[in-house]
């Protein structure tokens, strides 16, 4: 009897083992889920789904929505002058990610390389601006560059322009008002995956015989293409939206998709059309998020 | 003597104000498995990362095959290393991992094809080409390491405690399986570990290494039988180490004045009054009912411990100090409590001079 009362024991483990694989199963994910699941519904799935359904409604006389089926707002879409507008917000978007990479991801990688006390200050220089008010940013950036502002009195006094550059209400101003909206965006994700890449690995590869050049493109990107592609997504969507700096640093010259789109539901109180607008960014950005999880998937590229 | 692979010459290392390799002095010679040995935090890592490149010297010279590589950088030398926790490329198969120096010297495409399978079949891995590192244990990816480091001929292979990972039975298989693979290749092997019995089965020669310094550089047996320093003595197996002082020199037999009683060794050029060391194995020291010639070293037995293969008998000193011999059985005349009087063959001990700067 006691020569079998370890295998007992065993045995008994086993059994309580599967009860609990059982209970575990058997309680539905969705109950799990539960408060995150009605949250979830109540402030974005119905939310969305009333937009689509006023997308495809017809405008009143006053601005107002009447409840009869139209393709009208989608017809409208494709009118050239709104094509313009969504073929130009992406081009300037796809800007935005790629200055945006281009600049956070020398610094998130000098950062990563410090020591983690440093690096979280580095860290705060990003974030500090980050968590000041977008609108005080945007009215500085104005008042640097406006006519009679310092950049202008600069450069007439360096004696690099005979008269005074109009910086405020152009496309340029704009960009660069995304860019340093969006940076840090880039560089959180991109400094988290960095941080996690191994120095023995860039040793290892150097000791090969790998000059930096060449690890950096062989060992280096790939291995931080979680980072880059998390940044990709969360510059590139906000920055197909965003109508808060195009307005403030446009003047309301710069029209991107997400300034018609407030200008549909304000202003003009055309909704089904702002509504159809936005299913369009909608529908991008699904596409967009859908190619990332491919991706993701495909290439199998968790960072050890 | 013949010109030696790799030379350090007066080779310092300082991390702030922390000296971590002091003046070291070493030549490495062509086609030997050379051990640094030593604690941890004792500098050995730090030699074999300077010989690497990845760490530069604070001063000195280090020369591989007697060029000077100081300034150049690791992918500028002909060393390769295997790093501890392996360092494989997660995001490449086996093959890529262990063609990756190939590719970057640009070597045409079915050499590479040619010499990976051939190293892949060398350490035993042929069929794991596709596999990513993820999909490997601890062995295979150590295999993978040692095959991705050994495709490049390098001149010197350093290995940064290669099998620390691993668990002990597939650690003595891999100590085994890379002697030969050194022995065959007849590429020179500069190892770095903390377990002196890796170094003892494997090693040509073994630098034991004790506050950035070498304590003494020779073969295993000579290490192990003929400690230089109190510390290779204590670190180098099981030791019973006495500190005492000389009172007679007769011959080459000393006599000892310990705290705990008078003891005999065998030493050279030591003399009367000098403060001295005695070593002596566990499975040398003899034990008697009444004090032997030359030999007053009173103990009482403490207790025995039961090892496998031997028995070890723990005995306090007069002085409190524990002292323990070893033997195949267990002696059942013996009882705890009991008062024995210790002695040995003077040639087995070793007298070990006083050192200036340790201890």
């Amino acid at each position: 009897m006691s020569r079998h009362k370890p295998n007992a024991g065993a045995g008994e483990l086993e059994a309580i083992n599967r009860r609990r694989d059982v209970r575990r199963k058997t309680i539905p994910a969705l109950a799990q889920a539960g408060p995150v699941s009605a949250w979830m519904v109540l402030f974005v799935t119905i939310p969305m789904l009333y937009i689509i359904y006023v997308s495809f409604m017809s405008r009143g006389v006053f601005g107002d929505v009447v409840y009869e089926f139209s393709l009208e707002s989608y017809q409208t879409l494709l009118d050239s002058i709104y094509f313009k507008v969504i073929v130009k917000s992406l081009q300037v978007a796809l800007f935005t990610t790629v200055a945006c990479l281009l600049l956070g991801y020398p610094f998130a990688y000098y950062i990563a390389r410090k020591p983690p006390e440093v690096a979280s200050k580095l860290i705060m220089l990003i974030m500090i601006p980050f968590w000041t008010n977008s609108l005080m940013r945007l009215n500085s950036w104005l008042l640097l560059f406006q006519t009679s502002g310092p950049v202008n009195t600069f450069l007439q006094w360096a004696g690099i322009t005979s008269g005074p550059i109009t910086f405020i209400y152009t496309d340029p101003l704009v960009m660069l008002g995304l860019v340093t909206n969006m940076l840090p965006f880039a560089v959180l994700p991109l400094y988290s995956t960095i941080e996690k890449l191994q120095n023995s690995l860039l040793e290892a590869s150097s000791d090969l015989g790998a000059n930096p050049r060449q690890t950096f493109f062989r060992i280096t990107l790939p291995l931080t293409f979680p980072g880059i592609f998390s940044a990709v997504i969360l510059v590139f969507i906000p920055s197909l939206g965003i109508y808060t700096v195009s307005d403030m640093l446009g003047g309301g010259k710069v029209l991107y998709i997400g300034n018609i789109i407030k200008n549909q539901f304000g202003a003009i109180r055309n909704w089904p059309l702002g509504a159809a607008l936005s299913v369009l960014l909608l529908v991008i950005t699904g596409l967009l998020i859908f190619i990332y999880t491919r991706f993701a998937k495909l290439e199998d590229m968790e960072v050890v | 003597m013949a010109e030696s692979i790799v030379s350090l010459i007066n080779v310092e290392k300082r991390f702030g104000s922390n000296l971590v390799v002091r003046k070291m002095n070493m030549e490495i010679q062509e086609g030997e498995f050379l051990t640094l040995l030593g604690p941890s935090g004792c500098g050995k890592t730090t030699t074999l990362r300077m010989i690497a490149g990845f760490e530069d010297a604070t001063s000195g010279i280090i020369k591989v095959q007697g060029e000077r590589v100081e300034s150049k950088e690791p992918y500028q030398r002909d060393v390769n290393t295997v790093f501890q926790n392996y360092s494989l490329f997660p995001h490449m198969t086996v093959f890529d991992n262990v063609a990756y120096g190939l590719t970057i010297k640009k070597v045409p495409k079915d050499e590479i094809q040619r010499r990976v399978t051939e190293m892949l079949a060398l350490v035993q891995l042929a069929g794991f080409e596709k596999r990513k590192p993820d999909a490997l244990s601890g062995g295979q990816k150590q295999r993978v390491a040692i095959a991705r480091a050994l495709i490049n001929n390098p001149k010197v292979l350093l290995l940064d405690e290669p099998l620390g990972a691993l668990d002990l039975k597939l650690r003595k298989q891999m100590q085994i399986e890379l002697k030969r693979l050194q022995k065959k290749l007849g590429i020179t092997f500069v190892y770095v570990t903390h377990d002196q019995e890796e170094a003892l089965t494997m090693s040509d020669r073994i630098a034991v290494m004790n506050g950035g310094v070498i304590e003494q550089l020779d073969v295993p047996m000579e290490i192990y039988d003929h400690p230089k320093t109190r510390f290779v003595a204590g670190f180098i197996g099981e030791s019973n180490i006495f500190d005492g002082t000389v009172k007679a020199v007769e011959g080459d037999l000393l006599r000892v004045e310990t705290p705990s009683g008078m003891l005999t060794t065998r030493g050279k050029g030591f003399q009367v009054g000098e403060e001295m060391h005695v070593s002596v194995r566990p499975e040398h020291l003899e034990y008697g009912l009444a004090p032997a010639e030359g030999f007053d070293l009173p103990a009482i037995l403490k207790d025995f411990t039961y090892m496998g293969t031997v028995v070890k008998t723990a005995l306090d000193l007069r002085d409190g100090q524990e002292v323990k011999f070893s033997r195949f059985e267990q002696d059942y005349g013996l009882r705890e409590g009991e008062q024995l009087f210790l002695r040995w063959s003077p040639e087995k001990s070793v007298a070990i001079k006083k050192s200036a700067a340790a201890q």
